[in-house]
C-alpha cells in the first residue's frame, strides 16, 4: 500500500517535469501559430507618452482600413529600448520572431538583423506603393544593402539641433552661433555674465558622443562624417584631431554636474534660464512644450554649428523577418505605415516629422514645420550617437571613449580608442 | 530486494527531478556561458569558433574593467567594514535593554524591506549636487560634489587607471550601508542575545570593567557572526548592479562602474556575447573566492 503510493507519486513528479518541458515547446508552437492566426504582432519599445498616443493612433488607421485583421500592440518599456532590443535578439535567435518590429536605419539595421540573415527585402513592395517617389534617397539607402530595401521609415528625428532660450540670447545680445568658434565666444560672453552656456546631462553618455559628432559633421561633412565610420578615413586625419580639441574647449563650459543628469534635466536647465543652450535631439522639442514653452518666443533652435544645410537622421524603422507565416497580413501593415495617412497619424502625436516628403503640413506644429523644410532639401547623414552611422558594439566603444575624455581630456589617447573602435567592428 | 535498497531508490528518484533541473539551469547554463566566453560571438550572429583567452585578454587591458575591478575592491572593503561595524555598535546599543527597544530595531530593520532600485532612486536625489542636502550643507559652506565627483583619493596609476579610492564610489557606499546594516545589526543582536549573562556576571565578579568584557568575552563570541556577515556582504557587494544601474549608471570615466554593470552593457547594449559571457565568468570566480572557503570551512565543522 505505501509502496503504490510512492510509485503514483514518483509519476506524478515526473508527469510535472515532462509537462514543463513539453510545455515550452508548445507555447513556441502557440508563438507562431498567434501570428498566423490573422494577428500582427508589432514590437516596439514605444510605451509612454506621445509614443504610445502616436502607436496607438497609427493602429486605429491600420484597423480602420482592415478590420478583419488583429493587432496586438508587444511594447516592451525601459531603458530606452535596451530591454525591448534584448528581449528581440531572444526571439529572433530562438525562431521566434515578432511580426515585424522596431529599428533604427542604418547599422542598426543593416549590420545587425540584415547582416544575421534575419530579414526579407521589400524592394516589390516599394514599386507597388511608388515609395522611391516620396522617400529621400539617402533615406532608402540607409535602410538598403545591395540593391535590396529591408524596411519601411516611420518617423525622423533630427540629430544636430541647438536649442537655445530666447531670453537668455536676448538678455546677452546674441544669436545662435553659425561656425564652432563662434560658439566658443558666444560661450565665453555668456559664462562671464553667469549664465551657463551649454547644458549636458551625460549620465547616460550618449547626450556627450551627440556634441562630438556635431563637432566632427562640422568639419568633415556629411560625406567624409559616414567614411570615418566606415574605416576609410582615420582618426589621425587633421580634422578629427581638431574636432577633439573643439569638444575638448568645449566641455569646459557646460555644467559641473552633467554626470548627474538625463538628457531632459539638461534640456530643463535651458528652461529654466540657468543655461543658454543645449545640443540634443529634435526629441527635446517635446520636453520645451510639455514645460509650456512657446516655440520661437520662449525657446529658439538652430542647426548646430557649422551643421547648416545637412540634416543628421534618426529614423525608427520597421521590417519584415523571415520565418514567420502571416507575410501577407505583414506586408498590409507596412504599406500603412509607409502611407501618408499612416505617417501623419503617428509622427504629429509622437512629435517627430514624417520620412515622406509629401505630407500634409497642416498637422504640424511650428518647429515641425520648420524641420519638415529643412529635411527636403538638406543632405542628410546617419546618426553615430544612436546606432545609424555603426555597429552597435562600435557605438558602445565610442560611448565609452567619450566617457573617458570628457573627464581625462586627453586627446591622443582618445583618437587612439576611437581608431580602436572602429577597427575591432569592420574587421 | 533488501529494504535498504528500496529506500537508497526512493531517495534517489525524489531527488532525482531536483538534480536534473539544477544540473541543466545552473550547471549546464555555466558551462555554456564558460563555452561563449571562449568563443568569437560579438555581434548578432553567433559564431562558436573557438578564440582562447582573447576575451579575457582584452578585459584586463580595457580602461573601463581596470576601473571596475578597483571600484568592487573598494566597493567591498568599505561597505562590508561599514556594515559590520554599525552594525555591531548599533545592536550593542540596544543591547543595553533602553526603552521602545522594537521600535528602534524596526526603525533600523525597514531600510531591508526596499528594493535595490528604491533605494538607489532616493539617494540619487538626496545626493544630487544641484538638490538635497547639498542645498543644506551649502548654508554651512560646503558643497561636495557626491557622486559627480571624479577625483580619486591617494590615487596612483597602475596600469591605464588611477588606483585608489573614487570619492564618487563614497555616495554609493553610503546607501548600501544604509540598506543593509539593519541585517547586521539583526544578526549581532540574536549574537549577543545568544552570549549567557552568567559569563558577564563572572568577569564583573572579577572585576573586568565594562570594556574588557566587551572586548574580551562579547567580541571573541561574536566572531562567527562577522564571518557571517562578511560572506553575504561579499556576494551582495560582489554582484551589486540593481543599485548602481538606478543611482549612478557607469558614472564620469567609470568611478562607479562595477562589473555586472558592464557585463550587462556588452551583452544587451553592444550585443558582444563573448565579451559579457568573459565577465559573467569573472564575476563567478571572484564570488567562489569568497563563498568556496566557507563553505569548506562549514563541512569540516559539522
Amino acid at each position: 500500500m505505501k509502496r503504490k503510493s510512492f510509485y503514483v507519486l514518483f509519476v506524478a513528479l515526473l508527469l510535472i517535469v515532462l509537462g514543463a518541458c513539453s510545455n515550452s515547446s508548445s507555447s513556441d508552437d502557440g508563438g507562431e501559430s498567434a501570428s498566423g492566426d490573422g494577428k500582427i504582432e508589432l514590437f516596439s519599445w514605444w510605451t509612454a507618452g506621445g509614443e504610445a498616443d502616436g502607436l496607438d493612433a497609427l493602429i486605429e488607421q491600420f484597423k480602420e482600413e482592415h478590420p478583419d485583421i488583429e493587432v496586438e500592440n508587444a511594447a516592451v518599456a525601459g531603458g530606452a529600448g535596451t530591454n525591448a532590443k534584448a528581449v528581440l535578439a531572444n526571439r529572433m535567435q530562438g525562431g521566434d520572431p515578432p511580426s515585424t518590429f522596431q529599428v533604427h536605419g542604418g547599422d542598426e539595421l543593416l549590420a545587425g538583423w540584415v547582416a544575421a540573415d534575419k530579414m526579407q527585402p521589400l524592394n516589390d513592395l516599394y514599386e507597388e506603393n511608388n515609395w522611391s517617389e516620396v522617400f529621400p534617397q539617402e533615406l532608402i539607402d540607409m535602410v538598403s544593402k545591395d540593391d535590396n530595401i529591408y524596411a519601411v521609415p516611420v518617423d525622423i528625428h533630427r540629430g544636430n539641433v541647438v536649442f537655445f532660450n530666447s531670453k537668455v540670447f536676448e538678455d546677452n545680445g546674441i544669436e545662435a552661433p553659425t561656425t564652432w568658434d563662434e560658439f566658443l565666444d558666444v560661450a565665453d560672453q555668456l559664462e562671464s555674465n553667469g549664465v551657463t552656456p551649454l547644458a549636458l546631462g551625460d549620465k547616460n553618455v550618449w547626450p556627450a558622443t551627440m556634441i562630438f559628432e556635431n563637432i566632427l559633421l562640422a568639419n568633415l561633412g556629411a560625406d567624409d562624417f559616414d567614411k570615418l565610420w566606415d574605416g576609410e578615413i582615420g582618426f589621425d586625419d587633421e580634422r578629427v584631431v581638431q574636432s577633439a580639441e573643439t569638444f575638448k574647449e568645449v566641455l569646459n563650459y557646460v555644467n559641473d554636474d552633467h554626470s548627474a543628469r538625463a538628457w531632459q534635466d539638461a534640456s530643463q536647465l535651458v528652461s529654466d534660464g540657468e543655461a543658454a543652450m543645449n545640443i540634443m535631439g529634435d526629441w527635446a522639442n517635446g520636453y520645451y512644450l510639455s514645460q509650456d514653452l512657446k516655440p520661437n518666443e520662449d525657446y529658439g533652435w538652430a542647426a548646430t554649428p557649422g551643421s547648416e544645410g545637412t540634416f543628421m537622421v534618426i529614423t525608427d524603422t520597421f521590417g519584415l523577418p523571415k520565418d514567420i507565416n502571416n507575410e501577407d497580413q505583414v506586408k498590409e501593415f507596412l504599406t500603412v505605415l509607409g502611407s501618408k495617412e499612416g505617417q501623419d497619424a503617428f509622427n504629429p502625436m509622437k512629435g517627430s516629422i514624417p520620412a515622406r516628403t509629401d505630407t500634409d503640413l497642416s498637422n504640424y506644429g511650428e518647429y515641425a514645420t520648420d524641420t519638415i523644410k529643412d529635411f527636403k532639401d538638406a543632405s542628410l547623414v546617419a546618426s553615430l550617437a544612436h546606432g545609424s552611422a555603426a555597429p552597435e558594439q562600435v557605438v558602445t566603444q565610442v560611448n565609452q571613449a567619450v566617457n573617458i575624455f570628457v573627464t581625462q581630456k586627453d586627446v591622443d589617447q582618445f583618437t587612439t580608442s576611437l581608431q580602436d573602435a572602429v577597427d575591432a567592428g569592420t574587421e | 530486494m533488501s529494504k535498504l535498497s528500496t529506500d537508497r531508490l526512493w531517495s534517489l528518484a525524489f531527488i532525482l527531478p531536483s538534480i536534473l533541473l539544477v544540473g541543466i539551469f545552473i550547471y549546464g547554463f555555466i558551462s555554456w556561458t564558460g563555452y561563449v566566453s571562449l568563443s568569437n560571438w560579438h555581434s548578432l550572429i553567433p559564431d562558436y569558433s573557438f578564440s582562447g583567452l582573447s576575451n579575457y585578454a582584452q578585459l584586463f587591458k580595457d580602461f573601463r574593467f581596470q576601473a571596475d575591478i578597483r571600484n568592487t575592491l573598494f566597493f567591498t572593503i568599505l561597505f562590508i567594514a561599514a556594515v559590520a561595524f554599525i552594525g555591531q555598535l548599533l545592536a550593542v546599543l540596544i543591547d543595553q535593554h533602553i526603552r521602545a527597544e522594537s521600535l528602534f530595531r524596526n526603525i533600523f530593520l525597514f531600510p531591508m524591506a526596499l528594493s535595490f532600485v528604491v533605494t538607489g532612486v532616493v539617494w540619487q536625489w538626496l545626493l544630487n549636487p544641484s538638490t538635497g542636502v547639498n542645498l543644506l550643507l551649502e548654508k554651512f559652506g560646503i558643497s561636495p560634489m557626491w557622486y559627480v565627483s571624479t577625483n580619486v583619493l591617494a590615487g596612483f596609476p597602475v596600469g591605464k587607471i588611477e588606483f585608489g579610492v573614487p570619492v564618487a564610489l563614497i555616495a554609493v557606499i553610503i546607501a548600501a550601508v544604509w540598506q543593509m546594516t539593519g541585517f547586521s545589526l539583526a544578526m549581532y543582536l540574536a549574537g549577543l542575545r545568544g552570549i549567557p549573562e552568567e559569563l558577564k556576571e563572572a568577569a564583573r565578579m572579577d572585576g573586568a570593567s565594562e570594556a574588557t568584557i566587551y572586548f574580551k568575552i562579547i567580541m571573541p563570541q561574536l566572531r562567527a557572526i562577522t564571518m557571517s556577515v562578511i560572506i553575504i556582504m561579499a556576494h551582495i557587494s560582489l554582484k551589486i548592479f540593481d543599485l548602481i544601474y538606478a543611482m549612478t549608471g557607469p558614472g564620469a570615466n567609470f568611478v562607479t562602474d562595477v562589473p555586472a554593470l558592464y557585463m550587462f552593457e556588452k551583452t544587451f547594449r553592444a550585443n558582444d556575447y563573448a565579451g559579457g559571457a568573459a565577465i559573467s565568468i569573472l564575476l563567478l570566480v571572484s564570488v567562489a573566492i569568497f563563498i568556496i572557503p566557507y563553505l569548506l570551512m562549514n563541512r569540516r565543522e559539522d
